[in-house]
């Protein structure tokens, strides 16, 4: 059914040491700078979590309040950490799925320096106070700019890369990487362009803040989920026409959802239907992703105490099923009434980008930096610490912003209660969250120092 | 043969993406473009317009919305946030501010709630000597500190201050923006 099962690993060892070693450098420059980007943005993930603990602690210094750090998060963690880290690692399976060695390789090195740039710009831009302030799309235009050229570049290196292919199966985790490839340039720049206003920006802003995920950051998840649950378990994806049905229902109506964001809001009623109605439909995706995953690693459970890979994978994958099933219930405009304008948004906006992305990212790269970096990691135990820190504060995060919500949500919807005493209620739950980002912080460090060891340790020079 | 099936796949996929755009952008940007100011909504003044670029620049976004929901659509009518938005209340803002969190109350008609600017300035100061319950960040570099004032200036009462607590350009501008949020002009 899959190339995986058809391949026999002893004829290919050389090829897939050519192709590692072609892989080598643009990865680990990938992955080396998005770790960077993950630490500053956890960095300023906790700082924003303590300024409601403590709103008087360092706010003596305009690019230090809430209002810029915030927003400096949500960019890092997303066009910095999830987006390099993404593009490395699909890089890498573009190559291994492809039996061919990385093409355009310096396009690829252009595209770090470039997005790396775009990073410092941007983020530099929203503490200094030039953030166009809007969600999702904060950086000014020169900051864009850079990025969405650096996507250009690194896309075109995938597309070269499949295109020179050496087998005539098409996996599925391709059909996600070559469509999120040429989806988010369109998406980003259009979404980008100064040309709106009024409550279409917001529109627009919607249309683009989800999309962002439906054509960018859930592609490399699923794309990600669909090679190493089958490849670390050693067998098949549980049924190859189930994907199919997944991935293109997946393209017919995740893109529809956006303005399930504004939900009571001055957009038209009917608007507002349809994107809760396609939220509804992703059912149909999501249940043929997690039949497809789950089914694959039904009755082999106990491999996941030995495989640290598989185990986040796993983790990664059925935290999707989660997220998804979580948000089609939210976008209901019965759910929406409580949930919106409280921190049960944040909440989901975790269980997506972090349980289920960076979960998935945290193990690919687990198993790619081994072999990019030819080294192994020579202390299990601490990637299985990293594994229950980021598991655990993750899920106390998720629990605590979700419960915190609806709090949030019943008590704003009961005016007896003044405004100030919903703040206060809030707050329990905000302290939770705040350690549940200092644990995940922790397994951040762990995986930084992990990499760094890699990387100074690998056996062969970078070419 | 493999030449046609990449054709399709990408073909497929780009319109899908098209397909999401023309039902959520194109159509509705139609509908909503042709939508006038709503009578009664003036355009921001110079100062309001500086003061509006004060509050994107301090993310004010990120804990206040700018949109009211109906009677029977959460609390937004009993709370006083004033009557439903529509488009046409949004005709000069851009970019759009409507946002998506409550951590503090929506503005878009926070001058009807609190026209007084002596409140807003000491709540902007240090939002606990008004409210103490609230979790907003206090924006010292919106004020100058002073040790004589002259009478344009307007001193914020700050108990136990050892000078004159004076806003400056951008506490002005800030104050005088969310002074002209007011949008209870009715809707026909």
């Amino acid at each position: 059914m899959s190339t995986l099962v058809e391949e026999r690993p002893e004829s290919l060892a050389p090829l897939r040491r050519v192709m590692d070693e072609t892989a080598a450098l643009p990865v680990l420059l990938y992955f080396g700078t998005g770790i960077f980007w993950l630490l500053m943005g956890t960095l300023f993930g906790v700082a924003s979590a303590l300024k409601f603990d403590l709103p008087d602690w360092l706010d003596t210094v305009p690019a230090f309040t809430f209002g810029r750090i915030r927003p400096a998060h949500l960019d890092a963690m997303t066009y910095g950490w999830a987006s390099l880290a993404g593009a490395g690692c699909l890089v890498w399976l573009t190559s291994r799925l492809s039996m061919v060695p990385v093409k355009w390789r310096k396009c690829l090195l252009a595209s770090v320096a470039l997005w790396n740039l775009g990073l410092v710009y941007g983020t530099g831009s929203v503490l200094f106070g030039y953030s166009q302030s809007v969600e999702w799309l904060e950086y000014p235009p020169a900051a864009w700019m850079m990025i969405a050229v650096a996507f250009l570049l690194y896309a075109a290196s995938i597309l070269r890369t499949f295109m020179a292919r050496k087998v005539d199966h098409v996996y599925v985790s391709l059909w996600y990487i070559l469509a999120s490839a040429v989806w988010f340039p369109f998406l980003y720049v259009v979404a980008n362009l100064p040309i709106y206003s009024g409550v279409m920006h917001g529109v627009v802003n919607w249309w683009y803040g989800h999309n962002a995920l439906a054509v960018w950051f859930t592609p490399i998840g699923l794309a990600l989920a669909y090679y190493f649950i089958p490849k670390t378990l050693g067998r098949p994806v549980y049924s190859y026409y189930l994907s199919l049905l997944g991935f293109w229902t997946f393209g017919l109506f995740y893109n529809w959802n956006g303005v399930h964001h504004l939900v009571g809001g001055p957009v038209p009623n009917w608007l507002q239907t349809i994107s809760i109605i396609a939220s509804v439909l992703m059912v149909i995706p999501v249940l043929a992703v997690a039949v497809n995953h789950h089914l694959t690693t039904f009755g082999r459970f106990s491999m996941l105490r030995n495989d640290l890979t598989l185990r986040f994978s796993v983790f990664g994958a059925m935290s999707y099923t989660a997220v998804s099933f979580q948000g089609s219930a939210e976008a209901l405009r019965d759910v929406q009434e409580t949930v919106h304008f409280t921190h049960y948004t944040i909440g989901h906006a975790h269980l997506g980008v972090y349980a289920f992305l960076t979960m998935l990212l945290f193990g690919a790269m687990y198993y790619i930096i081994p072999r990019v970096a030819r080294w192994e990691f020579p202390h299990p135990a601490w990637i299985a610490a990293h594994f229950w820190l980021a598991a655990l504060g993750v899920l106390l995060y998720v629990a605590a912003m979700c419960v915190g919500g609806i709090v949030q949500g019943r008590a704003m919807n009961n005016p007896a209660i003044p405004f100030p005493d919903v703040v206060e209620l809030t707050r329990p739950y905000l302290t939770l969250r705040t350690f549940s980002g200092i644990l995940m912080g922790l397994g951040h460090v762990i995986f930084a120092v992990l990499f760094a060891q890699a990387v100074w340790l690998r056996k062969g020079a970078l070419q | 043969m493999m030449f046609i099936r990449l054709f399709v796949f990408f073909a497929g996929v780009l319109l899908a993406l098209f397909l999401g755009w023309a039902a959520l952008i194109g159509v509705p940007g139609i509908q909503i473009a042709a939508v006038p100011p709503q009578p009664g909504l003036r355009p921001y003044t110079f100062e309001e317009a500086y003061g509006r670029q004060v509050y994107i620049r301090e993310g004010c976004i990120y804990c206040h919305s700018q949109q009211t929901r109906p009677q029977g659509f959460g609390a937004d009518q009993a709370r006083m946030f004033g009557r439903p938005s529509v488009p046409g209340d949004y005709f000069y803002d851009k970019p759009h501010l409507l946002g998506t969190m409550r951590t503090g109350p929506d503005l878009l008609n926070i001058a009807a709630r609190q026209p007084s600017a002596a409140w807003h300035y000491a709540h902007l100061y240090n939002p606990r000597m008004v409210v103490p319950k609230s979790v907003m960040p206090r924006f010292p570099w919106l004020f100058d500190e002073k040790t004589s004032t002259d009478s344009l200036d307007t001193v914020v009462n700050v108990p136990g201050a050892r000078a004159f607590i004076v806003p400056n350009r951008d506490g002005r501008a800030l104050v005088a923006y969310l002074l002209s949020m007011n949008h209870t002009y009715p809707v026909q």
